[in-house]
């Protein structure tokens, strides 16, 4: 990378750098002017000098006095225009052109970030690479764009002014700049201590966002460990540290601010005495000094301008210098291996050897040495090891994840870590022991693995064809993100991956999780209607084989619009619908105005009331000398134990003053309890055959009255219509599980498979729970989950070649021998290679490499090896 | 059946006859009653047991296996309790409970059955006694077989 700044500059916006300094000097011509004419009006127009004979000649032109005074004036005008113009131009050109650099400065370091050398990663925190690109780099933007038209225009309009004044009087102009070489001397000495500062903010800033990501990371220690002071006070003490950096860099501006302003203020002294004398001497007109007045007080504008400007390049040049720095490593990628494009990837088919290889770590420690490996193209081979023996890194290195520090792996003719990582991105897969999951849905992140390179045109639409246009402008990437990007036939001919995703959730046993987060999805009706339209054939379905078999007909409690569901809360009860956005949730229903409308409509509130008062007593009756943080709170009581006391005290008032006495907030109070009984669970025998009619009666004038805003706020059930707020299953199910039929929810699920299967519904389900979103680094997986989903994206792409690194070790013995069974089935053919330290996950490959002490020592088949003195059998006897 | 009914009949049961109402009302409450089709089991032998039963209405039948099959060894009715051992000594269901038609049971959690057990000395006792009884059966059935 460019070593300074300006040479960034000048290497990627030379020519519009030249381009803002023509524009600059053409301006000038106007801004002399606009200072020139000042005198005239005065001199001339307005005849201070006395000497002016009417009608002048100007332009060619006779003018009379008046006339002449508003042609001049209005001249001034236009002038004012013109120059504002020209400063509203550069100003604009100079703001894209820094935002553009800016750009290109964010996007360059980011793509050395995706070519760092892998275990560079462990030198450097992300606490401290991150700011660097979004904070740090942030006002070199702003520079880059001042950064040569700004000294030249205000370095220019300083000359100008000052050439004016040296026309006007050559002693007043020397008057002018007589102090200019003292500021110019002790400023930037001044100025270096600053810039040595700056940097060391810089380095504590860092240090500081480093502390804050390490807590974030450590969280979980820093709780155990009940190590929250120890934390606070280191904190405390690199602010401290950036606080007196700060102080001092404060203090040190100022002086050089106080410095510089006592120098401009004393300048119109000069002027005052020594342009005073002169016009009483009658040496200098009053008009000139009037005018050099006037433009001295334009010159103290850009001269502070120009100071301004200096500290800023200070500042831009250290930021640049110390960001480049971290990002300028010896050993790194280089793009063209990154990014070249190959006509086709070969495929790595050949013979995959490895000649004795050897890998040191930073410390010079030797992770392994003298491996010598031969795969024949299909084999399919186990390294047997255990942690720490240097199977990882070997692992690691055989997929080029890591360079080795002698030796060489070939793959054929092709010496593999020279490949461009089309080939070996694409042809080889690799999943270590703990997958990263990006938060995105299951479904993108499984086709991470076939997305390389656009395999489309990019959207033809005015915005993108803009976007990416800039883009290019900026040397950032022109590729549509949101255009086509799966290779169709990734892995040679056969179905698209698409097609394939289901199969490989299979592969991994992941479609029966998916299965159940599909049953818990939604579903776009609009977008999908003939999938809406079967899930509807399914409800049917369903309700047809509850209602022939007598065993199961009490299992779910249908919704019907006259009939009240005991299963349901009063809430849904009411609603008959499933609540969109905040204002009919659970918990806020109670209060929403229109619901206590037509509750009042109803004649209902009082029943409710009274209702809220027993569900209060019960609570109090049941829960009161439990201890607060007993569990029986979280999963039975109505009301929290904090809350418990103050409606111990509610109910005292309400037994002195009655239910009309109390106030609206213990109404509201009251109210929202019985909003949440549900008959058949709480069995509490309040909502007898009357009041649920009288719900009835208020569910049909809630829906016939809903106001028009909101409309939106529900989505009613109906027998015949797909309900997009509510989950697939309660689409299916269309009803409540009951409570108190033994084992419902399993036997529930049993029928809704099997009617699912029926209908061939069961591949639609799975990809449905493909659109599950997993969350920050796929925090709502489970681990296995997890490494499923990166064993899945590596098998999508069927590579030549699969690096498998302990990646089912968070795996159950038996399903860890399940899975490796299957990828063997599924890679046929084509080479594996999996780490492991089970010796019966090693016995199902054809040969075994068995590894100690960072040497391969022996290899063979898991029979010949399993025998009477040979290191592996000695490793499963003791196993 | 609401829950001031089942706490009635909870009453009537010799293990709870001496626990305050309220207590009862709250066993009910965090309880859940479910309802058995004829050939559900409640438990099978061999299972960790995880909660005990009250039977609140129907019979239930309970079973051994043995090497000649499945045989019936009691026949449990309204007011039974069933399955606490299991949860007392964290053995596996020494037996399978069997629903012999329609059957309503309050299901109780191990947890909830500890605390019972830890906050009222009187149920501690009654267990005993229940416990106790059943052991003197053991041994009357045991020198009936040997004097045969």
């Amino acid at each position: 990378m460019e070593s300074t700044i300006f040479r960034f500059i000048l290497r990627y916006s030379k020519r519009e750098q030249i381009l803002l300094l023509v524009m600059t000097v053409i301006s000038f011509p106007f801004l002399y002017y606009s200072l020139d004419l000042p005198k005239r009006i005065v001199n001339d127009a307005l005849g201070a000098k006395g000497s002016t004979e009417f009608p002048v000649t100007f332009l060619g032109i006779e003018f009379q006095q008046l006339e002449y005074l508003w042609t001049l004036s209005g001249l001034f005008l236009l002038l004012v225009f013109i120059n504002g113009g020209f400063k509203y131009w550069i100003n604009v050109y100079r703001g894209r052109l820094g935002e553009l650099m800016l750009r290109r400065l964010r996007y360059e370091l980011y793509s050395r970030i995706l070519r760092f050398p892998i275990p560079h990663f462990r030198r450097v925190s992300q606490g401290e690479i991150i700011p660097m690109v979004t904070q740090e780099v942030e006002p070199l933007g702003g520079f880059i764009g001042d950064a040569i038209s700004l000294p030249a225009f205000q370095g220019g309009t300083l000359i100008t002014i000052l050439f004016f004044m040296f026309v006007q009087d050559p002693i007043l102009g020397l008057a002018a700049v007589a102090l200019s070489p003292i500021q110019a001397y002790i400023v930037p000495k001044m100025q270096r201590k600053v810039n040595a500062l700056g940097k060391e903010r810089v380095r504590a800033v860092r240090v500081l966002s480093d502390r804050i990501g390490e807590s974030i990371s450590g969280v979980q220690e820093i709780h155990a460990n009940n190590l929250a002071r120890l934390m606070l006070a280191r904190f405390t003490n690199q602010l401290g540290r950036i606080y007196d950096i700060r102080f001092e860099i404060y203090r040190r501006k100022f002086i050089i601010k106080f410095v510089n302003n006592f120098i401009a203020q004393l300048t119109p002294f000069f002027f005052y005495a020594l342009g005073g004398y002169l016009v009483i001497m009658g040496d200098l007109t009053l008009g000139a000094l009037v005018a050099v007045l006037a433009a001295y007080k334009d010159l103290s504008a850009p001269w502070k301008e120009l100071l301004a400007y200096y500290q800023r390049k200070e500042d831009a040049r250290i930021k640049y210098e110390q960001v480049i720095e971290q990002f300028d490593l010896p050993d790194m990628m280089d793009a063209e291996t990154q990014l070249a494009e190959p006509e086709r990837p070969a495929p790595l088919d050949g013979e995959l050897r490895a000649s004795n290889l050897s890998l040191l770590d930073d410390d010079g420690e030797v992770q392994f040495e003298a491996v010598s490996l031969t795969l024949p193209p299909g084999s399919h081979m186990a390294l047997f090891g255990a942690g720490g023996g240097g199977v990882e890194a070997l692992a690691m290195t055989l997929a080029r994840l890591s360079y080795p520090s002698g030796g060489r792996v070939t793959v054929g003719e092709a010496d593999l870590h020279a490949l461009p990582e089309a080939v070996t991105g694409r042809r080889m897969g690799y999943v270590g022991p703990a997958t990263y999951v990006f938060s995105s849905t299951i479904r993108e992140n499984l086709l991470l693995g076939v997305m390389h390179r656009p395999t489309g045109p990019a959207a033809d639409d005015p915005d993108t064809r803009a976007a990416l246009e800039n883009a290019g402008k900026a040397g950032n990437s022109t590729d549509d993100p949101d255009g086509s990007w799966i290779e169709p036939d990734a892995g040679g001919d056969g179905p698209d991956p698409v097609v394939r995703l289901i199969e490989s959730l299979s592969l991994v046993e992941l479609d029966d999780d998916c299965y159940s987060l599909g049953l818990r999805g939604t579903l776009d009706p609009d977008a999908r209607p003939e999938v809406a339209e079967r899930i509807l054939a399914a409800r049917r379905s369903f309700a047809d084989r509850l209602a022939e078999d007598p065993q199961l007909v009490d299992l779910v409690e249908p919704f019907a619009a006259d009939a009240y569901n005991t299963n349901a809360t009063l809430a849904e009860n009411l609603l008959f619908g499933t609540p969109v956005g905040p204002a009919f949730q659970p918990d806020t229903i109670a209060a929403h105005p229109y619901v206590r409308r037509t509750l009042d409509q109803v004649g209902l509130t009082g029943d409710l009331l009274r209702m809220g008062r027993d569900v209060a007593a019960t609570m109090v009756e049941l829960f009161a000398d439990l201890p607060s943080d007993h569990e029986f709170f979280g999963q039975f009581s109505f009301i929290s134990p904090d809350d418990l006391p103050e409606f111990q005290a509610l109910l005292t008032r309400l037994e002195r003053v009655g239910a009309e006495g109390v106030s609206e907030e213990d109404r509201a109070r009251l109210l929202s309890l019985p909003f949440k009984l549900i008959p058949a669970r709480h069995r509490l025998g309040m909502l007898d055959d009357e009041i649920q009619a009288r719900i009835l009666e208020a569910r049909a004038a809630f829906a016939r009255d809903l106001p028009e805003d909101l409309q939106d706020s529900v989505a009613f059930f109906s027998a015949d219509a797909y309900n997009a707020a509510a989950s697939l299953q309660d689409n299916i199910l269309f009803g409540k599980i009951s409570y108190g039929q033994a084992d419902s929810v399993a036997r529930v699920g049993a029928v809704i498979g099997a009617v699912l299967d029926d209908l061939d519904l069961r591949a639609t389900v799975i990809e449905v729970g493909l659109d599950f979103e997993v969350g920050i680094a796929g925090a709502r997986l489970s681990a296995v989950q997890r490494q499923k989903i990166g064993i899945a994206r590596a098998l999508l792409r069927r590579p030549d070649v699969l690096i498998l690194n302990d990646a089912a070790a968070t795996f159950d013995a038996a399903s860890q021998r399940r899975l490796v069974a299957r990828t063997l089935e599924a890679m046929a053919g084509r080479t594996v290679i999996w780490t492991t330290h089970r010796p019966d996950v090693a016995c199902l490959f054809a040969s075994v490499a068995v590894m100690r002490g960072g040497r391969i020592v022996e290899t063979g088949s898991p029979d010949e090896l399993d025998r009477e003195g040979h290191v592996f059998h000695e490793a499963a006897a003791q196993n | 059946m609401s829950l001031n009914e089942e706490v009635d009949l909870l009453r009537k049961i010799p293990l709870f006859a001496k626990i305050e109402p309220s207590k009862l009302k709250l066993l009910a409450f965090t309880s859940e009653r479910l309802t058995y089709q004829g050939g559900q089991r409640l438990f099978q032998q061999g299972d960790v047991g995880d909660a005990a039963y009250i039977i609140i209405d129907g019979t239930a039948s309970v079973r051994i296996r043995t090497d000649g099959g499945e045989i019936e060894v009691a026949e449990l009715g309204k007011g039974d309790v069933v399955g606490e051992i299991a949860i007392l000594c964290d053995v596996p269901r020494t037996a399978s409970v069997e629903a012999t038609g329609r059957l309503i049971a309050l299901r109780i959690t191990k947890e909830l059955f500890f605390r019972l057990v830890s906050e009222f000395p009187q149920i501690s006792i009654e267990i005993m006694r229940e416990l106790a009884a059943r052991l003197e059966r053991t041994n009357v059935q045991l020198r009936e077989a040997l004097n045969r």
